[in-house]
């Protein structure tokens, strides 16, 4: 299994105030190629962080970042910003946490979902771009896609946005795709189908994924391999089902006793 | 178009809004007009002239018939482009004010003209150089021209631009039928004049705007898919940012046309202001009322298209509300 994706020596520090503020320290990732990782920890722990960082949205003046993400011989943190943007919603995607919001709400679904096309492959005609997009949503599980092509994000509900989201964040065949907490605003139900997909996905295309989430157990239903953050550094990490039957760290402990005792039941 | 036809009912519903609304202005007008004390064939005739002869007027002009008859008789005439007799002058209402409307239309578009031209571009630069030497710059002076009243800036304006620079000649008037280029030439600084205190608005209200909508999720989802700066900018957070000053300039521009009363007297034009002030001094009615209805109609025309216009660019937008 090739290595994609190297993090090393992740560092995030804020300077907004007049003491800089630590968000990620001594950040580690490996990321193979069709894996799929799990980074768990509360908020603040700093993975939406490293997360974001992964997908070069961090890119504030008040942010000082240190330390290497290797990804296809470059380093996306001190590359020409050319590059990154080449890269960024092509060979990397990223799903957020507010699938509400997370849409612009005056622009139809098919113009938003067929955009990474439109940035990197400028080459493929309108009709094609349209064909692949529509394809794309009844890929990610959104019946008559004909209809939500024209529709606006309004009009769809939290799990569809969250559909649309990933259809347009998978549209270019990326390399990582990275979830940041995508269903915790979602309800149960939706939850699962949204996880579901994104396997299916991996499966299916061979994507990688970066999934973020507070929630272990959801974590172990998805990701072969964890990472526990807490307070921005690394705690433990491993085999999903080694972490979860013999946790080293009292955090890790923490973390699976919080798990509702009922997915315990086996 | 998906949804066409959901957009003919919003439009159509909107469009009998309108019509609604300026039956009801009207009417408004109308009584406003006729509980004023004062009887219109006395200032006819005159206060020596013998009760026969003004009971005589008075039928002959359709004073003696009920409120509503002649509310009606007065509606569809005004439809037809019939606004009466001035009392003042004995001559029909239309032919004292067609000349002059093009002269205070021409003002308040070009005005309006002014402001959508210079603070588009304006208010997208300082919100994308937010706090640079150009952002800090204008926010300042923006402050300046808002607390300056048009007429005021109009009387700087006369003396800067007419008086020192001799960009234009002070009470040197062209008509447009005589010379369209000259006409417009002289009205270059008083439109600029009604413009520029909503210009400073426009200005601090897209840059609010563009700086409040470059934060939020989807402009971070725009920069995730491979955007720079300005495909973010003008992509995706400048339609946004436009909704709420759409509005704005749809009231500016109803405000300027009206706004441009004052200034036409500052700059000597010879527009509706003149007679419509001389009209109320006189109270000749018919001119008053016809004016009125005439500022009312725009008013409420532009606000019928700002509605329509909104309901294009924000989808939101439906029909209950």
């Amino acid at each position: 299994m090739g290595i994609i994706l190297d993090v090393t020596d992740l560092h995030i520090e804020f300077h907004d105030s007049s003491t800089p503020e630590t968000a990620v320290e001594d950040f580690d990732l490996m990321l193979g190629k069709g894996e799929i990782v799990g980074i768990v920890g509360e908020s603040g722990s700093g993975k939406s962080m490293s997360a974001l960082a992964i997908a070069g949205l961090l890119n504030r003046h008040a942010i000082r970042k240190t330390g290497r993400i290797m990804f296809r011989g470059q380093d996306l943190l001190t590359c020409d910003r050319a590059v990154l943007r080449s890269f960024q919603g092509d060979e990397i995607s990223i799903i957020f946490q507010e699938p509400m919001t997370s849409l612009n709400p005056v622009k139809r679904i098919g113009w938003q979902v067929e955009e990474p096309l439109r940035i990197h492959h400028p080459e493929i005609k309108k009709k094609e771009r349209k064909e692949r997009a529509i394809a794309m949503l009844g890929d990610v599980g959104l019946e008559h896609a004909e209809e939500v092509y024209y529709m606006y994000p309004h009009e769809l509900s939290g799990g569809m946005r969250q559909r649309v989201m990933i259809a347009a964040a998978m549209i270019g065949n990326p390399q990582i795709l990275i979830a940041d907490e995508p269903t915790t605003a979602l309800d149960v139900t939706v939850q699962a189908q949204i996880v579901d997909l994104l396997k299916k996905l991996n499966r299916e295309k061979g994507t990688s994924i970066i999934f973020i989430s507070h929630d272990l157990s959801l974590v172990s239903q998805l990701c072969e391999r964890v990472i526990v953050m807490q307070k921005g550094n690394i705690v433990e990490t491993g085999d999903t089902e080694a972490i979860f039957t013999r946790p080293r760290h009292n955090y890790t402990k923490k973390l699976i006793a919080a798990i509702p005792k009922i997915d315990l039941g086996e | 178009m998906f949804g066409g036809e959901y957009d003919m009912k919003y439009t159509l519903k909107k469009f009998i809004s309108t019509v609604v609304t300026l039956v009801v202005v009207s009417l408004c007008v109308f009584l406003a007009f006729n509980v004023l004390p004062g009887d219109p064939a006395v200032r006819m005739l005159g206060l020596e002239a013998s009760p026969e002869l003004i009971e005589q007027t008075r039928e002959r002009m359709g004073l003696n018939d009920p409120l509503l008859v002649r509310y009606f008789r007065w509606f569809f005439a005004f439809l037809q482009g019939d606004f009466g007799t001035s009392y003042s002058y004995s001559v029909s209402v239309a032919s004292l004010v067609v000349k002059k409307i093009p002269i205070t239309l021409t003002l308040g578009l070009l005005a309006f003209l002014f402001t959508v031209l210079i603070s588009i571009p304006l208010g997208i630069l300082t919100a994308k150089y937010e706090n640079g030497i150009l952002d800090r710059t204008i926010t300042v002076i923006n402050q300046v021209i808002m607390a300056i009243p048009p007429f005021f800036s109009g009387i700087l304006i006369t003396f800067v631009f007419g008086m020192i620079f001799k960009l234009f000649t002070p009470g040197g008037f062209i008509s447009y039928t005589d010379d369209f280029g000259g006409f417009l030439k002289y009205l270059f600084f008083p439109s600029l004049a009604i413009a520029l205190p909503k210009v400073a608005m426009t200005v601090k209200m897209l840059r609010g705007n563009l700086i409040d909508e470059s934060g939020k999720d989807y402009a971070r989802t725009a920069y995730s898919r491979g955007n720079n700066t300005n495909g973010v900018l003008y992509r995706h957070v400048l339609k946004n940012a436009m909704i709420p000053v759409i509005t704005f300039l749809g009231m500016a521009l109803a405000d300027m046309v009206a706004g441009s009363i004052v200034i036409e007297q500052v700059f000597n034009i010879p527009g509706i202001s003149r007679i419509l002030l001389s009209s109320i001094s006189n109270r000749d009615y018919p001119v008053v009322e016809a004016i009125i209805m005439g500022i009312a109609t725009i008013v409420i025309v532009i606000n019928f298209l700002v509605d329509v216009i909104y309901r294009i660019i924000d989808p939101r937008i439906s029909i209950e509300d």
